[in-house]
Protein backbone atom coordinates (compact mmCIF):
# COMPACT_ATOMS: atom_id res chain seq x y z
CA UNK A 1 0.00 0.00 0.00
CA UNK A 2 1.19 3.31 -1.04
CA UNK A 3 2.07 6.05 1.82
CA UNK A 4 0.05 9.13 1.49
CA UNK A 5 3.07 11.44 1.84
CA UNK A 6 6.76 10.83 1.28
CA UNK A 7 9.47 13.03 0.20
CA UNK A 8 12.86 13.02 -0.31
CA UNK A 9 15.89 15.53 -0.09
CA UNK A 10 12.93 17.60 -1.49
CA UNK A 11 14.43 21.09 -2.03
CA UNK A 12 13.28 24.81 -3.32
CA UNK A 13 15.82 27.28 -4.66
CA UNK A 14 14.79 30.83 -5.65
CA UNK A 15 18.23 31.88 -6.75
CA UNK A 16 20.67 31.58 -3.78
CA UNK A 17 17.70 31.53 -1.42
CA UNK A 18 17.17 28.08 -0.35
CA UNK A 19 13.34 28.28 0.54
CA UNK A 20 13.12 24.42 1.49
CA UNK A 21 16.08 22.65 2.22
CA UNK A 22 16.17 18.70 1.60
CA UNK A 23 13.15 17.83 3.79
CA UNK A 24 12.58 14.01 3.77
CA UNK A 25 8.83 13.15 5.60
CA UNK A 26 6.75 9.80 5.51
CA UNK A 27 3.36 10.08 6.88
CA UNK A 28 1.74 7.09 7.39
CA UNK A 29 -1.82 5.88 6.67
CA UNK A 30 -4.67 7.13 8.70
CA UNK A 31 -2.48 9.56 10.80
CA UNK A 32 -3.30 12.84 11.99
CA UNK A 33 0.52 14.51 11.03
CA UNK A 34 1.15 18.54 12.15
CA UNK A 35 3.40 20.41 10.45
CA UNK A 36 5.42 23.40 13.03
CA UNK A 37 7.12 25.85 11.41
CA UNK A 38 7.60 29.84 12.08
CA UNK A 39 6.82 32.13 9.45
CA UNK A 40 9.27 31.74 6.51
CA UNK A 41 10.63 28.34 7.38
CA UNK A 42 9.64 26.56 4.11
CA UNK A 43 6.41 25.09 5.21
CA UNK A 44 3.70 26.45 3.16
CA UNK A 45 6.35 26.08 0.26
CA UNK A 46 6.51 22.63 0.90
CA UNK A 47 2.62 21.77 0.86
CA UNK A 48 2.38 23.49 -2.37
CA UNK A 49 5.30 21.08 -3.97
CA UNK A 50 3.40 18.50 -2.30
CA UNK A 51 0.47 19.53 -4.54
CA UNK A 52 2.27 20.27 -7.80
CA UNK A 53 1.55 24.12 -7.63
CA UNK A 54 5.41 24.96 -7.29
CA UNK A 55 8.04 22.54 -8.66
CA UNK A 56 10.69 21.18 -6.71
CA UNK A 57 14.27 21.97 -7.49
CA UNK A 58 15.16 18.57 -6.83
CA UNK A 59 14.12 15.66 -4.78
CA UNK A 60 10.72 13.81 -4.73
CA UNK A 61 7.53 13.70 -3.89
CA UNK A 62 4.88 11.46 -3.69
CA UNK A 63 1.31 11.74 -1.74
CA UNK A 64 -0.34 8.08 -2.36
CA UNK A 65 2.19 6.65 -4.74
CA UNK A 66 1.56 9.48 -7.14
CA UNK A 67 4.51 12.21 -8.19
CA UNK A 68 3.05 15.43 -9.11
CA UNK A 69 1.72 15.88 -13.11
CA UNK A 70 1.26 12.06 -13.16
CA UNK A 71 -2.32 11.57 -14.22
CA UNK A 72 -4.48 11.34 -11.35
CA UNK A 73 -2.02 13.01 -8.61
CA UNK A 74 -4.53 14.34 -6.41
CA UNK A 75 -7.36 11.98 -7.68
CA UNK A 76 -7.97 11.29 -3.43
CA UNK A 77 -6.33 14.25 -2.29
CA UNK A 78 -7.95 16.91 -0.91
CA UNK A 79 -6.48 20.20 0.24
CA UNK A 80 -6.54 23.79 1.74
CA UNK A 81 -3.54 26.05 1.35
CA UNK A 82 -3.16 29.05 3.07
CA UNK A 83 -6.21 30.43 3.05
CA UNK A 84 -9.43 29.71 0.85
CA UNK A 85 -9.78 31.21 -2.62
CA UNK A 86 -13.24 31.38 -4.01
CA UNK A 87 -15.18 33.54 -6.57
CA UNK A 88 -16.89 36.18 -4.83
CA UNK A 89 -20.21 36.54 -7.22
CA UNK A 90 -21.01 32.93 -6.83
CA UNK A 91 -22.98 31.83 -4.07
CA UNK A 92 -20.89 29.22 -1.66
CA UNK A 93 -22.99 26.29 -3.04
CA UNK A 94 -22.53 27.34 -6.72
CA UNK A 95 -19.10 27.57 -5.79
CA UNK A 96 -18.59 24.52 -4.84
CA UNK A 97 -20.63 23.05 -7.85
CA UNK A 98 -18.09 24.89 -9.87
CA UNK A 99 -15.33 22.73 -7.88
CA UNK A 100 -17.23 19.86 -8.23
CA UNK A 101 -16.52 19.96 -12.38
CA UNK A 102 -12.89 20.61 -12.27
CA UNK A 103 -12.98 17.60 -9.47
CA UNK A 104 -15.35 15.76 -11.72
CA UNK A 105 -17.90 14.24 -9.10
CA UNK A 106 -21.57 14.21 -8.45
CA UNK A 107 -23.12 17.54 -7.54
CA UNK A 108 -24.99 15.65 -4.90
CA UNK A 109 -21.00 15.73 -2.96
CA UNK A 110 -21.85 19.28 -2.39
CA UNK A 111 -24.55 19.30 -0.10
CA UNK A 112 -22.54 16.44 2.09
CA UNK A 113 -19.97 18.66 2.74
CA UNK A 114 -21.66 21.34 3.74
CA UNK A 115 -23.47 19.63 6.28
CA UNK A 116 -20.07 18.39 7.18
CA UNK A 117 -18.72 21.86 7.98
CA UNK A 118 -22.25 23.56 9.43
CA UNK A 119 -22.23 25.47 6.39
CA UNK A 120 -26.18 24.17 4.85
CA UNK A 121 -28.12 27.64 6.32
CA UNK A 122 -25.90 29.99 4.59
CA UNK A 123 -24.90 28.51 1.29
CA UNK A 124 -27.13 30.37 -0.98
CA UNK A 125 -25.77 33.35 -0.02
CA UNK A 126 -22.82 35.22 -2.27
CA UNK A 127 -19.27 34.17 -0.72
CA UNK A 128 -18.47 37.84 -0.83
CA UNK A 129 -21.21 38.24 2.49
CA UNK A 130 -19.50 35.23 4.18
CA UNK A 131 -17.58 36.18 7.54
CA UNK A 132 -13.30 35.16 7.51
CA UNK A 133 -14.58 31.80 9.85
CA UNK A 134 -17.10 30.73 6.77
CA UNK A 135 -15.11 31.06 4.13
CA UNK A 136 -12.48 29.23 5.97
CA UNK A 137 -15.17 26.56 6.26
CA UNK A 138 -15.73 26.58 3.02
CA UNK A 139 -12.19 25.88 2.40
CA UNK A 140 -12.64 22.57 4.35
CA UNK A 141 -15.64 21.72 2.45
CA UNK A 142 -14.06 22.28 -0.98
CA UNK A 143 -10.70 20.33 0.19
CA UNK A 144 -13.31 17.30 1.62
CA UNK A 145 -15.52 17.33 -2.37
CA UNK A 146 -12.92 14.21 -3.34
CA UNK A 147 -14.13 12.30 -0.42
CA UNK A 148 -10.40 12.08 0.36
CA UNK A 149 -8.08 9.46 1.53
CA UNK A 150 -5.44 12.30 2.12
CA UNK A 151 -6.35 15.83 3.84
CA UNK A 152 -3.99 18.62 3.13
CA UNK A 153 -4.87 21.51 5.64
CA UNK A 154 -2.75 24.67 6.18
CA UNK A 155 -3.93 26.59 9.28
CA UNK A 156 -7.77 25.47 9.06
CA UNK A 157 -8.53 27.00 12.39
CA UNK A 158 -7.88 30.40 10.96
CA UNK A 159 -10.79 33.03 11.81
CA UNK A 160 -12.99 30.67 13.79
CA UNK A 161 -14.54 31.53 16.90
CA UNK A 162 -13.57 29.20 20.16
CA UNK A 163 -16.97 26.54 19.07
CA UNK A 164 -15.81 26.73 15.35
CA UNK A 165 -12.00 25.79 16.30
CA UNK A 166 -13.53 23.00 18.56
CA UNK A 167 -16.06 22.13 16.02
CA UNK A 168 -13.27 21.84 13.32
CA UNK A 169 -10.62 19.86 15.64
CA UNK A 170 -13.41 17.28 16.32
CA UNK A 171 -14.30 17.40 12.34
CA UNK A 172 -10.31 16.63 12.18
CA UNK A 173 -10.50 13.97 14.62
CA UNK A 174 -13.60 12.27 12.95
CA UNK A 175 -11.89 12.33 9.61
CA UNK A 176 -8.70 10.43 11.53
CA UNK A 177 -10.76 8.09 13.03
CA UNK A 178 -12.82 7.09 9.53
CA UNK A 179 -9.29 6.43 7.88
CA UNK A 180 -8.55 9.38 6.03
CA UNK A 181 -4.93 10.99 6.73
CA UNK A 182 -4.64 14.27 7.31
CA UNK A 183 -1.73 16.76 7.00
CA UNK A 184 -1.96 19.34 9.30
CA UNK A 185 0.13 22.87 9.03
CA UNK A 186 -1.28 25.20 12.33
CA UNK A 187 0.28 28.13 14.03
CA UNK A 188 -1.68 26.89 16.95
CA UNK A 189 0.98 24.80 18.87
CA UNK A 190 -1.94 23.53 21.29
CA UNK A 191 -3.99 22.62 18.45
CA UNK A 192 -1.31 20.57 17.07
CA UNK A 193 -0.75 19.06 20.87
CA UNK A 194 -4.28 17.72 20.92
CA UNK A 195 -5.18 16.32 17.56
CA UNK A 196 -2.13 15.02 16.01
CA UNK A 197 -0.25 11.42 16.20
CA UNK A 198 3.28 12.52 14.79
CA UNK A 199 4.69 15.75 14.72
CA UNK A 200 7.68 17.99 12.02
CA UNK A 201 9.06 20.53 12.97
CA UNK A 202 10.53 22.82 10.10
CA UNK A 203 12.88 25.71 10.89
CA UNK A 204 14.95 27.65 7.92
CA UNK A 205 13.52 25.45 5.08
CA UNK A 206 14.87 22.04 6.97
CA UNK A 207 13.00 19.43 9.84
CA UNK A 208 14.66 20.14 13.12
CA UNK A 209 12.73 17.94 14.18
CA UNK A 210 9.96 14.69 13.68
CA UNK A 211 8.28 12.46 16.27
CA UNK A 212 5.20 11.74 18.55
CA UNK A 213 3.82 14.84 20.54
CA UNK A 214 4.91 12.85 23.57
CA UNK A 215 8.41 12.02 22.29
CA UNK A 216 8.83 15.66 21.25
CA UNK A 217 7.94 16.88 25.00
CA UNK A 218 10.78 14.21 26.43
CA UNK A 219 10.08 12.68 29.09
CA UNK A 220 7.10 12.68 31.34
CA UNK A 221 7.99 13.41 34.92
CA UNK A 222 5.54 13.72 37.87
CA UNK A 223 5.18 17.49 40.78
CA UNK A 224 4.58 16.28 44.17
CA UNK A 225 3.97 18.98 47.21
CA UNK A 226 4.64 17.50 50.34
CA UNK A 227 5.53 18.47 54.12
CA UNK A 228 8.08 18.14 55.17
CA UNK A 229 10.19 18.39 51.80
CA UNK A 230 13.22 16.92 52.86
CA UNK A 231 11.83 13.54 54.68
CA UNK A 232 9.66 13.29 51.21
CA UNK A 233 13.14 13.86 49.27
CA UNK A 234 14.68 10.99 51.33
CA UNK A 235 12.19 9.02 51.00
CA UNK A 236 11.70 9.61 47.47
CA UNK A 237 15.15 8.64 46.91
CA UNK A 238 14.81 5.62 48.22
CA UNK A 239 12.74 4.68 46.26
CA UNK A 240 13.52 5.96 43.24
CA UNK A 241 17.27 6.63 43.17
CA UNK A 242 18.61 10.15 43.85
CA UNK A 243 19.29 10.38 40.22
CA UNK A 244 15.51 10.60 39.62
CA UNK A 245 14.69 12.94 42.24
CA UNK A 246 15.25 16.70 42.35
CA UNK A 247 13.67 19.64 44.39
CA UNK A 248 12.57 22.88 42.11
CA UNK A 249 10.87 25.83 43.33
CA UNK A 250 9.95 23.70 47.09
CA UNK A 251 8.48 21.06 45.53
CA UNK A 252 9.56 17.47 44.52
CA UNK A 253 10.22 16.91 40.79
CA UNK A 254 10.25 13.14 39.63
CA UNK A 255 11.18 11.03 36.93
CA UNK A 256 8.40 8.53 36.72
CA UNK A 257 5.43 7.40 34.51
CA UNK A 258 2.33 8.81 35.83
CA UNK A 259 0.19 5.63 36.29
CA UNK A 260 3.23 4.65 39.45
CA UNK A 261 2.14 8.24 41.25
CA UNK A 262 -0.31 6.63 43.19
CA UNK A 263 2.43 4.19 44.65
CA UNK A 264 4.88 7.08 45.42
CA UNK A 265 1.89 8.55 47.04
CA UNK A 266 0.94 5.80 49.22
CA UNK A 267 4.87 5.08 50.38
CA UNK A 268 5.46 9.05 50.89
CA UNK A 269 2.09 8.85 53.34
CA UNK A 270 3.61 6.01 55.00
CA UNK A 271 6.52 7.35 55.73
CA UNK A 272 4.91 10.73 57.48
CA UNK A 273 4.43 12.82 54.40
CA UNK A 274 1.44 15.05 54.06
CA UNK A 275 1.28 15.25 50.07
CA UNK A 276 -0.68 18.03 49.45
CA UNK A 277 -0.34 17.74 45.73
CA UNK A 278 1.04 15.13 42.90
CA UNK A 279 0.28 15.93 38.77
CA UNK A 280 2.27 15.20 35.67
CA UNK A 281 4.86 17.66 34.85
CA UNK A 282 4.90 17.99 31.17
CA UNK A 283 6.76 20.00 28.92
CA UNK A 284 4.32 22.23 26.63
CA UNK A 285 4.82 21.75 23.00
CA UNK A 286 5.68 25.54 22.63
CA UNK A 287 8.28 25.32 25.20
CA UNK A 288 9.70 22.15 22.70
CA UNK A 289 9.68 24.02 19.57
CA UNK A 290 11.08 27.78 20.73
CA UNK A 291 14.07 25.33 21.67
CA UNK A 292 13.90 23.90 18.66
CA UNK A 293 13.98 26.88 16.17
CA UNK A 294 15.45 29.31 18.58
CA UNK A 295 12.29 31.26 17.95
CA UNK A 296 10.68 33.87 20.37
CA UNK A 297 6.54 33.82 21.18
CA UNK A 298 4.70 35.59 18.69
CA UNK A 299 6.86 34.38 15.59
CA UNK A 300 4.70 30.87 14.78
CA UNK A 301 3.56 30.34 11.72
CA UNK B 1 -11.49 18.05 -19.96
CA UNK B 2 -15.39 18.63 -20.24
CA UNK B 3 -15.38 19.57 -16.82
CA UNK B 4 -13.08 22.08 -16.65
CA UNK B 5 -15.05 23.57 -19.35
CA UNK B 6 -18.43 23.97 -18.26
CA UNK B 7 -16.94 24.74 -14.99
CA UNK B 8 -15.56 28.07 -16.93
CA UNK B 9 -18.21 28.70 -18.50
CA UNK B 10 -20.71 28.59 -15.26
CA UNK B 11 -18.10 30.92 -13.68
CA UNK B 12 -18.22 33.15 -16.87
CA UNK B 13 -21.96 33.18 -17.44
CA UNK B 14 -22.47 34.23 -13.92
CA UNK B 15 -19.61 36.56 -14.07
CA UNK B 16 -21.83 40.34 -13.91
CA UNK B 17 -18.67 42.41 -15.35
CA UNK B 18 -19.03 39.91 -18.76
CA UNK B 19 -21.99 41.02 -19.15
CA UNK B 20 -21.34 44.53 -18.26
CA UNK B 21 -18.74 44.63 -21.19
CA UNK B 22 -20.62 42.34 -23.93
CA UNK B 23 -23.61 45.84 -23.02
CA UNK B 24 -20.79 48.54 -23.11
CA UNK B 25 -19.84 46.93 -26.87
CA UNK B 26 -23.60 46.83 -27.82
CA UNK B 27 -23.83 50.22 -26.73
CA UNK B 28 -20.71 51.78 -28.39
CA UNK B 29 -21.43 50.02 -31.75
CA UNK B 30 -25.22 51.01 -31.56
CA UNK B 31 -24.41 54.79 -30.71
CA UNK B 32 -20.94 55.23 -33.26
CA UNK B 33 -22.59 52.42 -36.15
CA UNK B 34 -26.47 53.84 -36.18
CA UNK B 35 -27.56 56.23 -33.62
CA UNK B 36 -25.12 58.93 -34.33
CA UNK B 37 -24.86 58.51 -38.42
CA UNK B 38 -28.75 58.05 -38.13
CA UNK B 39 -29.13 61.85 -36.41
CA UNK B 40 -26.54 63.26 -38.73
CA UNK B 41 -28.47 61.43 -41.88
CA UNK B 42 -31.89 62.99 -40.46
CA UNK B 43 -30.48 66.33 -39.80
CA UNK B 44 -31.38 66.49 -36.39
CA UNK B 45 -27.89 66.51 -35.00
CA UNK B 46 -26.05 68.26 -38.06
CA UNK B 47 -21.46 67.65 -37.07
CA UNK B 48 -21.82 64.76 -34.96
CA UNK B 49 -19.36 61.81 -35.87
CA UNK B 50 -20.11 59.61 -39.37
CA UNK B 51 -23.20 61.86 -40.42
CA UNK B 52 -21.32 62.13 -43.56
CA UNK B 53 -21.77 58.43 -44.86
CA UNK B 54 -25.65 58.86 -45.74
CA UNK B 55 -28.28 56.64 -45.38
CA UNK B 56 -27.61 54.07 -46.91
CA UNK B 57 -24.62 52.99 -44.97
CA UNK B 58 -27.10 52.32 -42.49
CA UNK B 59 -29.40 50.02 -44.50
CA UNK B 60 -29.59 46.36 -43.72
CA UNK B 61 -27.32 45.40 -46.89
CA UNK B 62 -24.53 46.52 -44.68
CA UNK B 63 -25.06 44.78 -41.95
CA UNK B 64 -21.79 42.98 -42.25
CA UNK B 65 -19.15 45.65 -42.61
CA UNK B 66 -20.65 47.62 -39.91
CA UNK B 67 -21.17 44.42 -37.31
CA UNK B 68 -17.76 44.12 -37.74
CA UNK B 69 -16.10 47.13 -38.10
CA UNK B 70 -15.29 48.14 -34.47
CA UNK B 71 -13.31 44.45 -33.87
CA UNK B 72 -9.97 46.01 -34.77
CA UNK B 73 -10.13 48.63 -32.10
CA UNK B 74 -12.84 49.27 -29.67
CA UNK B 75 -14.95 46.02 -29.94
CA UNK B 76 -11.47 44.05 -29.80
CA UNK B 77 -10.84 46.14 -26.64
CA UNK B 78 -14.19 44.91 -25.42
CA UNK B 79 -12.90 40.86 -25.96
CA UNK B 80 -9.28 41.91 -24.84
CA UNK B 81 -11.26 42.76 -21.33
CA UNK B 82 -13.20 39.51 -21.85
CA UNK B 83 -9.93 37.40 -22.15
CA UNK B 84 -8.43 39.41 -19.19
CA UNK B 85 -11.23 38.83 -16.79
CA UNK B 86 -11.59 34.96 -17.57
CA UNK B 87 -8.22 34.66 -16.52
CA UNK B 88 -6.52 37.16 -14.76
CA UNK B 89 -9.43 36.92 -11.85
CA UNK B 90 -8.07 33.44 -10.43
CA UNK B 91 -5.05 35.49 -9.51
CA UNK B 92 -6.96 38.50 -8.14
CA UNK B 93 -9.06 35.98 -5.76
CA UNK B 94 -6.05 33.42 -4.86
CA UNK B 95 -8.40 30.74 -6.97
CA UNK B 96 -5.77 29.12 -8.95
CA UNK B 97 -4.90 26.84 -5.99
CA UNK B 98 -8.53 26.12 -5.40
CA UNK B 99 -9.20 24.61 -8.38
CA UNK B 100 -5.92 23.06 -9.40
CA UNK B 101 -6.02 20.77 -5.98
CA UNK B 102 -9.04 19.72 -7.10
CA UNK B 103 -7.00 17.91 -9.55
CA UNK B 104 -7.25 19.03 -13.42
CA UNK B 105 -3.57 19.69 -14.82
CA UNK B 106 -3.01 23.38 -15.89
CA UNK B 107 -3.75 22.91 -19.31
CA UNK B 108 -6.76 21.28 -18.96
CA UNK B 109 -8.20 23.99 -17.25
CA UNK B 110 -6.25 26.76 -19.80
CA UNK B 111 -8.13 24.95 -22.56
CA UNK B 112 -11.31 25.18 -20.57
CA UNK B 113 -10.93 28.91 -20.01
CA UNK B 114 -10.20 29.43 -24.28
CA UNK B 115 -13.28 27.12 -25.04
CA UNK B 116 -15.25 29.63 -22.77
CA UNK B 117 -13.69 32.99 -24.08
CA UNK B 118 -14.39 31.60 -27.52
CA UNK B 119 -17.93 31.13 -26.97
CA UNK B 120 -17.98 34.62 -24.66
CA UNK B 121 -16.67 36.11 -27.97
CA UNK B 122 -19.19 34.56 -30.76
CA UNK B 123 -21.95 35.60 -28.15
CA UNK B 124 -20.18 39.08 -28.40
CA UNK B 125 -20.44 38.89 -32.08
CA UNK B 126 -23.72 37.50 -32.74
CA UNK B 127 -25.18 39.91 -30.65
CA UNK B 128 -23.23 42.44 -32.64
CA UNK B 129 -24.60 41.12 -35.60
CA UNK B 130 -28.60 41.17 -33.99
CA UNK B 131 -28.52 44.57 -32.99
CA UNK B 132 -27.16 45.78 -36.30
CA UNK B 133 -29.73 43.68 -37.64
CA UNK B 134 -32.31 45.20 -35.67
CA UNK B 135 -30.98 48.78 -35.85
CA UNK B 136 -30.70 48.55 -39.32
CA UNK B 137 -34.44 46.89 -40.30
CA UNK B 138 -35.64 50.03 -38.02
CA UNK B 139 -34.02 52.78 -40.07
CA UNK B 140 -35.06 51.04 -43.15
CA UNK B 141 -38.62 51.19 -42.46
CA UNK B 142 -38.57 54.57 -40.76
CA UNK B 143 -37.08 55.93 -43.98
CA UNK B 144 -38.88 53.72 -46.41
CA UNK B 145 -36.26 52.14 -47.83
CA UNK B 146 -36.34 48.43 -48.96
CA UNK B 147 -35.25 45.42 -46.70
CA UNK B 148 -32.10 43.67 -48.68
CA UNK B 149 -30.00 41.66 -46.60
CA UNK B 150 -26.67 40.33 -47.30
CA UNK B 151 -26.56 36.10 -48.31
CA UNK B 152 -26.29 34.26 -45.66
CA UNK B 153 -22.90 33.19 -47.09
CA UNK B 154 -21.89 36.81 -46.76
CA UNK B 155 -22.93 36.71 -43.26
CA UNK B 156 -21.41 33.08 -42.35
CA UNK B 157 -18.04 34.72 -43.35
CA UNK B 158 -18.39 37.90 -41.42
CA UNK B 159 -19.69 36.17 -38.67
CA UNK B 160 -16.42 33.66 -38.71
CA UNK B 161 -14.07 36.81 -39.29
CA UNK B 162 -15.39 38.81 -36.40
CA UNK B 163 -15.18 35.40 -33.92
CA UNK B 164 -11.73 34.88 -35.28
CA UNK B 165 -10.68 38.81 -34.12
CA UNK B 166 -12.33 38.48 -31.36
CA UNK B 167 -10.85 35.47 -29.93
CA UNK B 168 -7.55 36.77 -31.17
CA UNK B 169 -7.48 39.70 -28.91
CA UNK B 170 -9.29 38.12 -25.86
CA UNK B 171 -6.23 35.53 -26.33
CA UNK B 172 -3.72 38.44 -25.76
CA UNK B 173 -5.82 39.66 -22.97
CA UNK B 174 -5.30 35.95 -21.31
CA UNK B 175 -1.80 35.71 -22.31
CA UNK B 176 -0.90 39.56 -20.90
CA UNK B 177 -3.21 37.96 -17.64
CA UNK B 178 -1.17 35.08 -17.04
CA UNK B 179 2.49 37.06 -17.84
CA UNK B 180 1.64 39.76 -15.25
CA UNK B 181 -0.42 37.31 -12.63
CA UNK B 182 -3.25 39.78 -12.38
CA UNK B 183 -5.92 41.95 -13.81
CA UNK B 184 -5.09 45.88 -13.23
CA UNK B 185 -1.74 45.70 -15.17
CA UNK B 186 -2.84 43.41 -18.18
CA UNK B 187 -6.24 45.57 -18.14
CA UNK B 188 -4.13 48.88 -18.25
CA UNK B 189 -1.31 48.09 -20.76
CA UNK B 190 -4.04 46.12 -23.14
CA UNK B 191 -6.46 49.05 -23.73
CA UNK B 192 -3.67 51.39 -23.83
CA UNK B 193 -1.79 49.30 -26.89
CA UNK B 194 -5.51 48.82 -28.25
CA UNK B 195 -6.95 52.29 -27.75
CA UNK B 196 -3.42 55.03 -28.11
CA UNK B 197 -0.43 52.72 -29.57
CA UNK B 198 -1.93 51.35 -32.77
CA UNK B 199 -3.88 55.01 -33.25
CA UNK B 200 -0.51 56.71 -32.59
CA UNK B 201 1.40 54.22 -34.48
CA UNK B 202 -1.38 54.30 -37.81
CA UNK B 203 -1.94 58.37 -37.85
CA UNK B 204 1.63 59.24 -36.84
CA UNK B 205 4.37 57.67 -37.52
CA UNK B 206 3.65 55.53 -40.21
CA UNK B 207 3.23 58.14 -42.50
CA UNK B 208 6.72 59.56 -41.50
CA UNK B 209 8.48 56.79 -40.61
CA UNK B 210 8.93 53.77 -43.62
CA UNK B 211 9.90 51.06 -41.52
CA UNK B 212 7.10 51.51 -39.15
CA UNK B 213 4.46 51.36 -42.36
CA UNK B 214 5.89 48.45 -43.16
CA UNK B 215 5.55 46.75 -39.16
CA UNK B 216 2.18 47.72 -39.29
CA UNK B 217 1.44 44.68 -42.32
CA UNK B 218 2.86 42.76 -39.89
CA UNK B 219 0.97 44.01 -36.74
CA UNK B 220 -2.57 42.85 -35.45
CA UNK B 221 -4.23 44.99 -35.28
CA UNK B 222 -3.39 46.88 -38.98
CA UNK B 223 -4.06 42.68 -40.27
CA UNK B 224 -7.75 42.74 -38.63
CA UNK B 225 -8.63 46.32 -39.91
CA UNK B 226 -7.54 44.62 -42.98
CA UNK B 227 -9.37 42.29 -42.56
CA UNK B 228 -12.69 43.52 -41.75
CA UNK B 229 -12.22 46.43 -44.31
CA UNK B 230 -12.66 43.23 -46.88
CA UNK B 231 -16.04 42.78 -45.58
CA UNK B 232 -16.96 46.52 -46.22
CA UNK B 233 -16.50 48.13 -42.91
CA UNK B 234 -16.75 51.64 -43.42
CA UNK B 235 -13.39 53.67 -44.26
CA UNK B 236 -13.40 55.96 -41.91
CA UNK B 237 -14.10 53.58 -38.76
CA UNK B 238 -10.59 53.85 -36.54
CA UNK B 239 -8.54 50.95 -37.46
CA UNK B 240 -10.32 49.71 -40.58
CA UNK B 241 -7.79 49.92 -43.46
CA UNK B 242 -7.37 48.52 -46.47
CA UNK B 243 -3.52 47.78 -46.10
CA UNK B 244 -3.14 43.78 -46.95
CA UNK B 245 -5.07 41.54 -48.77
CA UNK B 246 -7.97 39.41 -47.02
CA UNK B 247 -5.76 36.26 -47.38
CA UNK B 248 -2.77 37.63 -45.71
CA UNK B 249 -4.78 39.65 -43.13
CA UNK B 250 -6.66 36.35 -42.08
CA UNK B 251 -3.59 34.68 -41.81
CA UNK B 252 -1.60 36.94 -39.96
CA UNK B 253 -4.49 37.03 -37.61
CA UNK B 254 -4.52 33.33 -36.80
CA UNK B 255 -0.95 33.18 -36.61
CA UNK B 256 -0.94 35.74 -33.56
CA UNK B 257 -4.28 33.84 -32.57
CA UNK B 258 -2.19 30.71 -32.20
CA UNK B 259 1.06 32.51 -30.85
CA UNK B 260 -0.90 34.52 -28.31
CA UNK B 261 -2.41 30.81 -27.03
CA UNK B 262 0.85 28.95 -27.07
CA UNK B 263 2.49 31.62 -24.94
CA UNK B 264 -0.02 32.07 -22.41
CA UNK B 265 0.08 27.97 -22.25
CA UNK B 266 3.94 27.58 -22.18
CA UNK B 267 3.96 30.32 -19.15
CA UNK B 268 1.11 28.90 -17.11
CA UNK B 269 2.73 25.38 -17.39
CA UNK B 270 6.05 26.31 -16.15
CA UNK B 271 5.17 29.02 -13.48
CA UNK B 272 4.95 28.22 -10.06
CA UNK B 273 1.45 28.68 -8.60
CA UNK B 274 1.90 31.08 -5.36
Amino acid sequence: MSLPVETDRLTKRYGDLVAVDQVTLTVRPGEIYGFLGPNGAGKTTTLRMLLGLVRASSGDVRLLGSAPGSPGHLERVGALIEGPGFWPYLSGRDNLKVLARYAKVGAERVGRVLDLVDLTDRAGDRYRTYSLGMKQRLGVAAALLKDPRLLILDEPTNGLDPAGMADMRALIRKLGADGCTVLLSSHLLSEVQQICDRVAVIAKGRIVAESTVAELRGDVRVKVVADPLPLAAETARALLGAEHVTVEDGALALDLEPARAGWVNRELVTAGVDVTEIRPLERDLEQVFFELTGQGEGNVG
Amino acid sequence: MLGSTTAELVKMIRRPANWAMVGVALMLAMTFTYLAPYAGVAGAESGMPGNDRGLAALLPDQLVGNSVAGLPVFVGGIALVIGVLAVGGEYGWGTWKTLLTQGPSRLTVYTGKLAAIAVACLVLVVSLFATGAAASAIIASLEDQALNWPSFADVATGLGAGWLIAVMWAALGALLAIAMRGLALPLGLGMVWMLVVQNLLASIAAPLIDWVADLQKGLPGPNAGSLVSSLGAPGGTPGVSEMVGSGQSTLVVVGYLLAFVAAGALILRRRDVV
